[in-house]
């Protein structure tokens, strides 16, 4: 398993469209990818609209989790994906 | 003949049958399904014809508007597929043993809810795409066309009025012209037939009957005039303006691509005006040089807070990356008297034309402007940018712009982000305070813009939203012509150019005066840009009178 933070930038926080765009890159993974907020609640991250359900905004930290296949490629990915557009 | 009289609002005249717009409307069953199996398959069968068709709609969009526009149909696509959103349906499926339309709407309705329950005004606006998306899905489960039209020809489009999803997902090359029962000039309707070039009427009211439907109709867009079955007067007047019509189009597509010069030899800029970005494919459309107003308060409009710094970045960015190098004008806030914003809790006042707008919230509300000109400078390192501040009456309030604009630009050399140090500013003229201190305030931009409603409006002393004021309203008054002499001359005597930005300047019976003015610059909807340079083409600027000033 491998963990990492990060606190989202995108003023908008993960609403509709960037949801879209993180379930997509969550499914170009072999892992699964959890996210959960400081709240303790969670979705999975290819889940679409448990993603939205948990209307995360702007400043918000989140604990990003993944899970199973490559692991170390997996992270690398999501990693780069939330600093690219979230 | 059946005549009908509702309000044109967008010209043109076309022939056609008319065709009811179609929405979902039938009864949902909820009796026991026969079969759980076939409704399982029933399902996933209208699923993946839906995916397929939002996807096709994303491929379109991105097309036409890029992939900002793709990303809502991708994500509705996404919806679909979604794993909680599918297991709801079928779940339903099994514990009630409903037919599949019966799980779409109880899955639709159930998530549609779980949005409109969040802490969040857009997250609640969400759930209007969980329905479409569930309403896309029950359409093609009850075999209802999509796009709401099946014809094979193409139709004059009859509705109470559409939703702007309904506008978005219309095949457009089935589109002849709109009629519609409600609506305003403002409607999406009306909106969309505008960018389209397609006539539309709307506001027909009772008169256009479901009844009518499959009928042939000649319609007016201009007069907002539709008639069914035409006597022969009726029909000849059609018939005559059709062929002008056509002559002109033909005219118009020859204008394609060549100068806006007279014969004589003097230029004229003829750039257009825009009210968001999606407006720039019209502009190509029509061949405009540049845009002389882009109007900022879309941002501002459309929000239920305050546009950040990047959304409007965004915006201006993609607008100047559009148009290529070609000059963009972008005027910065113009809010108060007609247009409100909530959010910005403004006071109520007698007089908002003269109130608090515009120049003036931006210079009361410093963290407001300085937002709006960091976008502003940061987009203009991707285009040709010029900022442009409207209702300006004093020199002292450019030169607070200026020091705001210099603050801004000193921010950002400090944060390293690149911008372009040459950006032209400007104003706007549209007050009598402005023309008669012209000279000053030209000593202190790169160029002037005309606002001919609101200076018709200030020198008049007529108020532009009154209607009963009709012949008092008059922007042919010598007062507003020799207004419009007196700041030309001033701009030509600091070196600076001068443009109209109001809608005097698709004028052609005012063309003559503007280039005996001297006017550089004519920003018109870039629908009249190709009547206007067919006009420009056939003058001669050198034996334009003043006539019209009467002195």
């Amino acid at each position: 398993m491998k963990q990492f933070t990060y606190t989202i930038t995108d003023p908008v926080g993960i609403h509709a469209r960037p949801a879209g765009m993180l379930a997509k890159a969550a499914k170009a993974v072999d892992s699964t990818v959890t996210i959960a907020k400081a709240d303790g609640k969670s979705a999975v991250a290819t889940k679409l609209m448990a993603l939205m359900g948990l209307g995360i905004k702007q400043g918000e930290t989140v604990t990003v989790t993944i899970e199973g296949g490559n692991e170390d490629a997996s992270a690398a990915a999501m990693e780069q994906f939330f600093k690219d557009n979230l | 003949m059946i005549l009908m009289q509702g309000k044109g609002v967008s010209k043109g005249v076309v022939k056609g049958p008319i065709y009811f717009y179609q929405r979902a409307e039938a009864a949902v069953s909820t009796a026991a399904a026969a079969d759980i199996e076939e409704e399982k398959r029933r399902l996933e069968e209208a699923k993946a014809k839906s995916a397929e068709q939002l996807n096709a709609l994303a491929d379109k969009a991105r097309e036409e508007a890029g992939d900002e526009a793709a990303m809502l149909f991708e994500t509705h696509a996404m919806f679909i597929e979604d794993e909680d959103f599918v297991d709801c349906m079928n779940d339903a499926l099994e514990s009630e043993h409903c037919a599949a339309e019966r799980a779409v709407e109880m899955a639709g309705e159930q998530f549609a809810a779980m949005l409109a329950a969040m802490d969040d005004a857009y997250m609640q606006a969400r759930a209007a795409d969980i329905k479409d998306v569930a309403r896309r899905i029950l359409n093609n489960l009850m075999g209802v066309a999509e796009g709401g039209i099946d014809s094979d020809e193409p139709v004059i489009l009859a509705a109470d009025d559409l939703a702007p999803s309904e506008t978005l997902q219309l095949d457009k090359s089935k589109i002849l012209g709109f009629i519609t029962q409600g609506g305003s000039g403002n409607s999406h309707t009306a909106i969309l037939a505008r960018t389209m070039g397609i006539p539309a009427i709307c506001g027909l009211g009772d008169s256009l009957k479901q009844e009518l439907n499959g009928r042939t109709a000649y319609i007016d867009g201009e007069t907002g005039k539709a008639a069914i079955e035409p006597d022969d007067i009726t029909l000849t007047a059609f018939q005559a303006k059709l062929e002008k019509q056509q002559e002109m189009k033909l005219l118009m597509e020859t204008m394609k691509g060549q100068e806006d010069v007279t014969l004589d030899g003097r230029h004229m800029m003829v750039y257009c005006n825009i009210g968001s970005p999606e407006d720039v494919a019209a502009v190509h459309a029509n061949d405009g040089q540049g845009i002389g107003l882009f109007r900022s308060e879309f941002l501002y409009l459309a929000a239920s807070d305050y546009p950040t710094e990047e959304e409007q970045f965004k915006a201006y960015r993609e607008v100047a990356a559009a148009m290529d190098g070609k000059r963009v004008v972008i005027r910065t806030l113009d809010i108060g008297a007609d247009k409100q914003v909530d959010y910005f809790q403004m006071q109520k006042e007698e007089n908002p034309a003269l109130g608090v707008r515009a120049i003036r919230i931006c210079l009361n509300r410093p963290e407001v402007f300085r937002t709006q000109l960091r976008a502003l400078y940061r987009a203009s390192a991707y285009g040709k940018i010029a900022i442009m501040f409207p209702m300006i009456t004093s020199v002292w309030e450019v030169r607070e712009c200026k020091r705001a604009c210099q603050k801004v630009m000193a921010e950002l050399d400090a944060e390293g982000i690149p911008y372009n140090k040459d950006t032209e500013i400007g104003i706007m003229i549209e007050t009598p305070a402005s023309v008669l201190v012209a000279e000053e305030l030209a000593k202190e931009v790169d160029f002037f813009s005309v606002g001919t409603n609101d200076l018709t409006q200030y020198t008049l002393a007529c108020d532009r939203q009154a209607n009963d004021l009709g012949k008092f309203f008059d922007p042919h008054h010598p007062a507003v012509l020799r207004a419009l002499k007196l700041a030309a001359d001033a701009a030509h005597k600091a070196g600076i150019w001068i443009g109209i930005c109001g809608e005097l300047g698709a004028d052609l019976t005012l063309l003559e005066t503007f280039l005996a003015i001297g006017i550089d610059e004519l920003s018109v909807s870039p629908s009249a840009v190709l009547p206007l340079r067919a006009e420009i083409r056939k003058s001669i600027a050198k034996t334009c009178t003043l006539e019209k000033l009467e002195c």
